[in-house]
C-alpha cells in the first residue's frame, strides 16, 4: 500500500467521524490547509524527476479532488442533518385555537340589515332614501295627513305627547313616517320617489307591539302613477325582498286618512312548520302592509294640486318583516342588546345586501 | 262587528254559501275577523231517554237507555240530572265527543262501577245558555236522531268583521248587506218600515241645551208594555254575537243597534223624574249608568238629564237610574243624533267602550233617527204589548244630502281600471248613491248614511272595491335612467359606514330605547322639559336621550348582569338636543366592557386580554371618524371631555378650534354610580352630521403617485421632558422640523423613573426619513437632527435623554 493509498483512508476515515462542521472543518485543514497532508505531498512534486513526476502528479490530484468531494458531500449531509433537528425542535401544536377577528365577531343590527336591504331594492327602482325627525309637530303628524282634529283614527296611534310650548302646541314622537310625504312634497318637486325608513313610536307594549318600531315608507307622486303601477312596485318589492321567484298578494280594500282609496295587502305564506314562514306557498294570509293613493287632502298640504299630480303611498313595519324573513319570534328582544341575540340573529358586516350578490347569503 | 249567516239573510237575497260570503266581505273592505261555523255543536244530537232506573249505587245518579235514533240498540247512560226520566227527549254526545261546557272530550268510563257511554247534556255544557238545572229537555215532537243544533236553529254561523272607522253604515247588518248586494252577491231586500203615527201627545217632553252636541232627538212612549224575557229567536241572536239576553225591552234596542247600526235606548217613565233635558255635565256632575259604575262628568261631555239630574251620558251609556226591568209598564223608547267626535273623546276620557259609542262616533244614518223609533215601537208592541203615543220630535233640521262633482275618468287615473261608465253608475246606484246627469262628470247625491264619502277619489274607491281590486292588473313603473345613480345622501352614507366599520371592529350593533330615564338624561347633559314625554310608557323611559352613551352601558350591564362582561356595543342613530328637526343628531357610539378589546376578550393561551381602556375607545372613535370621511391626520385630540368622563382618561376629538367631532375615553365614577353599572367600562361617541362635506370634485382622478428612488431611513430620539408634556405636542414639535423630509413620527416608548427626576419623563420617538432629491449625508443627517431637537427644546423645553 502506497502512502498515498494510506493516505486517503484515513482521511476518508477523519471525514465520515467528523460528526460537526468545526471537526469537517479540522479535517479539511489537516489536508488541504497550507500546511495539510495533501499539500504538503503536493510540494513534494517539484523535487520529482519528470517521469516520476508523471506518476505521482496524477495520483496526488485525484486524492485531493476525491477528499474535496468527500469533505462537500459530508458538510451537505451535516447540513441537512442539522436543519431536520432544528425543525424537530420548533415543532408546534397546530390544534391550539386562534382568536376570532374582530370582523368575524362584530354584527350590524337585523334592522340596519334589513334597511340596506330595502335601499338596495328600491334604488333599484329608481327610489332615493328620505329621512326626518322623530319629534314632529302635531301638523305634520296627524293635521297634513288629513287627520281631522279629533277624529276616531288619530286616537289608534296611541301618541306619545310633549310639554305644550308657550303658543299651546304640543310636539309629539312621530306616530308614523308619513310625515316625511308632506315634508318631501313642500322641498321637492314630483316626480318624486321615495322611502322612507325611520323609528316610530306608539305608547303600546306587548309580544307584538313596542313603544318604539320601525316603520319604511314609500311615496310616488307624478302625473299618472295609479293603483296598478302600486300592485307591481309592491309585488316587486316582496318578490326581491323574500328572496322567491313569485307571492301571492291580496289587496283588500281598507282605511288610512292619508289614502283615497286605501288598500291594506295580506301575502300569503305556509306557516305550518313551527318558527318558519315560507312565502309564495301555503295557504295561509299574513297582513303585511297598508297602502293607498295619496289623498288630495295630504297633496295638498304637500302644496300639490290634486288634479295635476297624483300618487301612491305605502307604509310597513321593518322590524315585522325583518321577524317574519328571519324568523325572530318576539320583537321586544330587538332593543334588548343582548349580545347572544346579536350574535345569532344580527349580520357579519362585510355581508352587504346587493341585488347583483344576492340580499342575504 | 258580529252578525250570523241567517241574520244576514234577513237582508239579503242570496245563494251564496258562507265561504263566498266571507270571501266577498273581505275583498270589498269588510274584513272577516273570525268566522264560527258552530262545528263544535254538530256532534250533538237529539236522543230519547227509553228507560231510568236508580243507580245501584248512588243516590242522585241515574242509569238510562238511551235510543239516539241511529237504529242501533239503545245505549246506556249515567246521567245526574233530576229532570232525567222515561220519555225524556234531549241532546245527547257520543264517546268521543268534545263538550265545550266542561271542557272535556267523552270516553267510555264507568260511573261507581256502572258503564256509561256518552252524556245527555244540559245547555251550560253546550254553551249556549247558563241554564244547568237540569239536562235538555226538549217537545215531544223533536225528531229523535237528528242534529241538535239544527233543530234549535243553533247552527247559525257566526261571523265577524274588522271594521275600519270610516263606514258607519257596516255597524248595521242591512248596511253589509247593502255592500254584499252592489257586490253582486244577492239582492238587497228593502221592506219599508212602517210609520208608526201613535195615539196622543208624548208626555215626556225634551228640551235640547245643547244643540251643537245633539242634532235631534226623538221619543215615543209606550203604555202598558209587558217587560218579560225576549223571544227565543231574539235571544239566540244576541247570544251568538255575544251579547248577554237581559229583557224583551233592551234586547230589542240592542238588536236594533245591531240589525241597523242605530243604537237607542229605553226608559222606564215611572222613574223619570219631570221632563228630559239634553245639556253638557256640569263641572263635577256624576252619573250611574248602565254598567253600574258611578262616572265623573264634565262640562265637555253631553248628557241626558231629567230633574234629579244627569241620567244617561249622552251616544256613550244609558243611566241605572231609570233602566227598564220586569215591572216596567210605561216605556220611553229614545232614538237621537250625537256630534260624532264629542262621543269619541267623552268615551275616550272615561275609558267606556259600548256598542252605541261605536256607532256614534263613526257618525248614525240622520234619516234613521225617526224609522229607527218606529222599528223599535213595532217591535216593543210586538212583543211587549202596549199602546204608542205620537212621536217627540226635536232639534232635528232635516238632512242636507251632499254632492260630489265625478268625473267618471277618475277611476281609470287613479286605479287604471277600465270600468264601463254605466257599471260605474250601476255600482253606485246600488250603493244608495243618485248619480245625476249623463255625461263624463256627473253629480252623484251622497247617501245619508256615508258621512265619510266627501269627494271623487272616495267614489273612485267605492267604484274599485266592488268592481274589484284584484282585477286590477300590475303595471310596471316607468324607469327614470337606464342605470339608477346613487340614492343615499352623505349622512345615510355616513351613517352606513360607520355602522360597517364599527362592526369590522369586533363590536355588536345594539338599538336601544330613544327614551330613557331622567336620572340618566340629565347625568349627560339632558333632561329639559321640552323633550320630557308627558304620557311615558313607563317611568324610566320620560326624556329623550342626550347621548347614546346611557343607553349602551345599561346595555353592557344588562348582559354583565347574564355573565357576559366582556361585550363590546355600538350604535349610530339619534340623540335629542330639542324639539325642532334640526336638533336631532346622528351620533355613532359604542362601548367596550370588561376585556372586550379589538383582539378579543378574556384569556388566551398566547396572552390574556388586557381590561379595556381611554385609548381602545379613541381608536374605535377614530375608526368611525375615518369612515364618516373625516380627514383623520388633521384632527386635533384635546383633554376637556365632558363631564361624563374620567377627566384624566378621556379627550375630545377636534377639527380646527371650533368643530367638536366627537370624546372618548373611560367613565367617572359618578357616572358609573349614577348609572348603577360597573366597569371596566370604556366608550366614545362622535358626531356623524358634524363632520364636514365633501366638496364635490369635477374628477375622481387620485393625485399622482410620487415614488422616491432613495432609500428610506429611521432615526430615534429620546427626549426628556416635563410630565405635563403632552405625546402630542413634543411629535407635532418633530414633525414640523421638516415636514419635506419627514414623513411619520411614532412614539415607542413612554419611562418615568428616579432617575429622570420626579417631575420628568422620556418621551422616545422614531422619526421616519424620505430623501426626495438625493442620498442624506452624514452632515445632512446631523443638520436635520439639530432641527428636530431645536424644534422640540422649543416647543415643549424637552431635552435629548443622554
Amino acid at each position: 500500500m502506497t502512502d498515498i493509498d494510506q493516505l486517503e483512508r484515513s482521511l476518508v476515515e477523519a471525514v465520515a467521524h467528523a460528526a460537526d462542521e468545526t471537526a469537517i472543518e479540522a479535517v479539511r485543514v489537516a489536508a488541504l490547509g497550507k500546511k495539510g497532508s495533501i499539500s504538503e505531498m503536493l510540494k513534494t512534486l517539484g523535487a520529482m524527476s519528470p517521469d516520476e513526476r508523471q506518476v505521482k502528479g496524477p495520483a496526488i490530484n485525484g486524492l485531493k479532488t476525491r477528499v474535496t468531494e468527500a469533505l462537500s458531500s459530508r458538510k451537505s449531509e451535516l447540513k441537512d442533518l442539522a436543519i431536520a433537528a432544528r425543525l424537530a425542535a420548533e415543532k408546534v401544536d397546530v390544534t391550539l385555537p386562534v382568536r376570532q377577528s374582530p370582523a368575524e365577531r362584530g354584527r350590524i343590527h337585523p334592522i340596519s340589515q334589513v334597511i340596506d336591504e330595502i335601499a338596495a331594492i328600491f334604488g333599484d327602482m329608481g327610489f332615493s332614501i328620505a329621512e326626518g325627525p322623530d319629534i314632529e309637530t302635531d301638523h305634520y303628524n296627524f293635521t297634513a295627513l288629513n287627520f281631522p282634529e279629533g277624529h276616531p283614527a288619530r286616537e289608534m296611534h296611541d301618541t306619545f305627547f310633549f310639554q305644550p310650548d308657550a303658543n299651546g302646541e304640543r310636539k309629539v314622537l312621530r306616530t308614523h313616517t308619513s310625515p316625511v310625504q308632506i315634508r318631501t312634497m313642500e322641498t321637492q318637486k314630483p316626480p318624486i320617489r321615495i322611502v322612507i325608513p325611520g323609528k316610530t313610536y306608539r305608547q303600546d307594549s306587548d309580544a307584538t307591539h313596542s313603544p318604539m318600531f320601525h316603520q319604511v315608507e314609500g311615496l310616488v307622486v307624478d302625473k299618472t302613477a295609479n293603483v296598478a303601477n302600486m300592485k307591481w312596485v309592491l309585488e316587486e318589492f316582496c318578490k326581491a325582498f323574500f328572496e322567491v321567484p313569485s307571492v301571492n298578494m291580496r289587496f283588500r280594500p281598507s282605511y288610512f286618512p292619508f289614502t283615497e282609496p286605501s288598500l291594506e295587502v295580506d301575502i300569503q305564506c305556509d306557516r305550518s312548520r313551527p318558527g318558519e314562514v315560507r312565502f309564495g306557498e301555503g295557504s295561509d294570509w299574513m297582513e303585511i302592509l297598508g297602502c293607498g293613493m295619496v289623498h288630495p287632502n295630504v297633496l295638498r298640504a304637500g302644496g300639490l294640486d290634486p288634479d295635476e299630480y297624483q300618487g301612491f303611498a305605502w307604509g310597513m313595519g321593518i322590524d315585522r318583516i325583518a321577524m317574519l324573513k328571519y324568523g325572530m319570534p318576539d320583537l321586544r328582544a330587538f332593543f334588548d342588546a343582548d349580545v347572544r341575540w346579536l350574535s345569532h340573529y344580527g349580520f357579519r358586516p362585510l355581508d352587504m345586501p346587493t341585488l347583483f350578490g344576492g340580499l342575504s347569503a | 262587528m258580529k252578525f250570523t249567516l241567517s241574520w244576514l239573510k234577513d237582508h239579503l237575497e242570496t245563494e251564496a254559501s258562507l265561504n263566498e260570503i266571507v270571501e266577498r266581505l273581505t275583498s270589498i273592505g269588510l274584513e272577516v275577523e273570525q268566522v264560527d261555523d258552530k262545528a263544535a255543536l254538530k256532534p250533538f244530537v237529539i236522543a230519547k231517554v227509553l228507560t231510568a232506573v236508580q243507580h245501584p249505587d248512588a243516590d242522585r245518579l241515574r242509569v238510562l237507555t238511551v235510543d239516539t235514533g241511529d237504529g242501533r240498540p239503545p245505549v246506556q247512560v249515567v246521567c245526574g240530572a233530576p229532570n232525567a226520566r222515561a220519555g225524556l227527549i234531549g241532546a245527547f254526545a257520543a264517546p268521543g265527543t268534545y263538550v265545550p261546557g266542561i271542557d272535556v272530550t267523552l270516553g267510555i268510563g264507568k260511573i261507581r262501577g256502572v258503564e256509561s257511554r256518552g252524556m245527555m247534556c244540559s245547555e251550560r255544557e253546550l254553551e249556549i245558555s247558563d241554564e244547568h238545572n237540569g239536562i235538555i229537555d226538549l217537545p215531544a215532537d223533536a225528531p229523535v236522531g237528528t242534529s241538535y243544533a239544527a233543530y234549535a236553529h243553533l247552527d247559525d254561523p257566526m261571523i265577524e268583521i274588522n271594521l275600519t272607522p270610516n263606514h258607519p253604515d257596516a255597524t248595521g247588518v242591512h248596511g253589509i248587506a247593502r255592500d254584499l248586494a252592489a257586490s253582486g252577491l244577492g239582492t238587497l231586500k228593502t221592506a219599508p218600515i212602517a210609520a208608526i203615527a201613535g195615539q196622543g201627545e208624548c208626555p215626556i217632553k225634551v228640551t235640547i241645551e245643547a244643540p251643537e252636541l245633539c242634532p235631534g232627538f226623538a221619543v215615543r212612549l209606550v203604555r202598558g208594555v209587558k217587560n218579560g224575557p225576549s223571544p227565543k229567536w231574539l235571544q239566540q241572536r244576541l247570544i251568538a254575537i255575544g251579547l248577554r239576553p237581559i229583557s224583551a225591552l233592551v234586547d230589542i234596542t240592542n238588536y236594533i243597534t245591531f240589525d241597523r247600526g242605530r243604537p237607542l235606548h229605553v226608559y222606564d217613565v215611572g222613574k223619570i223624574a219631570g221632563n228630559l233635558v239634553v245639556r253638557r255635565a256640569q263641572v263635577a256632575e256624576k252619573a250611574l249608568a248602565l254598567d253600574g259604575r258611578e262616572y265623573m262628568l264634565s262640562p265637555e261631555m253631553c248628557v241626558i238629564a231629567d230633574n234629579d239630574g244627569a241620567e244617561s251620558i249622552a251616544g256613550v251609556m244609558g243611566g241605572e237610574r231609570t233602566g227598564c226591568d220586569e215591572n216596567t209598564t210605561d216605556v220611553l223608547i229614545e232614538s237621537a243624533l250625537w256630534a260624532p267626535l264629542n262621543v269619541a273623546r267623552t268615551g275616550r276620557s272615561l275609558g267606556i267602550i259600548t256598542d252605541a259609542r261605536y256607532r256614534f262616533e263613526r257618525g248614525v244614518d240622520p234619516e234613521f233617527m225617526v224609522p229607527g223609533l218606529d222599528l223599535a215601537t213595532k217591535l216593543v208592541l210586538d212583543l211587549c204589548g202596549g199602546e204608542p203615543s205620537e212621536r217627540e220630535v226635536v232639534g232635528y233640521a232635516g238632512h242636507t244630502p251632499k254632492i260630489v262633482s265625478f268625473p267618471l275618468s277618475e277611476v281609470k287615473r287613479l286605479t287604471g281600471l277600465d270600468v264601463p261608465k254605466t257599471e260605474s253608475l250601476d255600482i253606485l246606484s246600488r250603493l244608495g248613491f243618485q248619480p245625476k246627469g249623463s255625461g263624463g262628470v256627473v253629480d252623484v247625491v251622497v247617501p245619508s248614511w256615508r258621512p265619510d264619502v266627501d269627494g271623487k277619489a272616495d267614489l273612485v274607491e267605492e267604484v274599485m272595491r266592488m268592481h274589484g281590486v284584484d282585477e286590477i292588473a300590475p303595471q310596471p313603473l316607468a324607469s327614470h335612467d337606464a342605470v339608477n345613480g346613487k340614492i343615499l345622501t352623505v349622512l345615510q352614507i355616513r351613517t352606513r359606514a360607520a355602522r360597517r366599520a364599527l362592526a369590522v371592529r369586533g363590536m355588536m350593533e345594539a338599538v336601544t330605547w330613544s327614551f330613557i330615564p331622567a336620572k340618566h338624561a340629565e347625568m349627560f347633559g339632558g333632561g329639559p322639559t321640552a323633550l320630557k314625554l308627558v304620557n311615558p310608557i313607563a317611568a324610566d323611559m320620560s326624556d329623550m336621550r342626550p347621548s347614546l352613551l346611557p343607553g349602551l352601558i345599561a346595555a353592557a350591564q344588562r348582559n354583565a348582569d347574564k355573565g357576559i362582561g366582556d361585550v363590546a356595543l355600538f350604535e349610530v342613530s339619534g340623540t335629542y338636543e330639542g324639539d325642532a328637526p334640526e336638533n336631532q343628531r346622528r351620533v355613532a357610539a359604542g362601548v367596550r366592557r370588561g376585556t372586550a378589546g379589538l383582539d378579543g376578550s378574556g384569556r388566551h393561551w398566547s396572552g390574556n386580554a388586557p381590561t379595556v381602556g381611554v385609548f381602545d375607545a379613541k381608536a374605535d372613535a377614530l375608526a368611525a371618524l375615518e369612515a364618516c370621511g373625516a380627514p383623520v391626520d388633521r384632527l386635533q385630540i384635546e383633554t376637556g371631555a365632558p363631564s361624563w368622563y374620567h377627566p384624566g382618561r378621556s379627550g375630545v376629538i377636534k377639527l380646527g378650534p371650533k368643530v367638536v367631532l366627537g370624546h372618548f375615553g373611560e367613565f367617572h365614577p359618578k357616572t358609573l354610580e349614577g348609572l348603577d353599572v360597573s366597569g371596566p367600562l370604556c366608550g366614545f361617541e362622535v358626531f356623524v352630521d358634524a363632520v364636514p362635506e365633501p366638496k364635490a370634485k369635477p374628477t375622481r382622478t387620485k393625485p399622482k403617485l410620487e415614488l422616491s428612488a432613495f432609500q428610506a431611513v429611521k432615526r430615534d430620539f429620546a427626549f426628556v421632558v416635563g410630565k405635563e408634556i403632552e405625546a402630542g405636542t413634543l411629535t407635532k414639535a418633530a414633525f414640523a422640523a421638516d415636514k419635506k423630509l419627514i414623513t411619520g413620527v411614532s412614539v415607542f416608548d413612554i419611562f418615568e423613573g428616579p432617575s429622570l427626576g420626579a417631575d420628568k419623563k422620556s418621551i422616545a420617538i422614531e422619526i421616519s426619513i424620505q430623501p426626495l432629491e438625493k442620498t442624506l449625508t452624514d452632515e445632512d443627517f446631523e443638520a436635520l437632527a439639530k432641527r428636530i431637537v431645536d424644534n422640540v427644546a422649543k416647543q415643549t423645553g424637552g431635552v435629548l435623554r443622554g
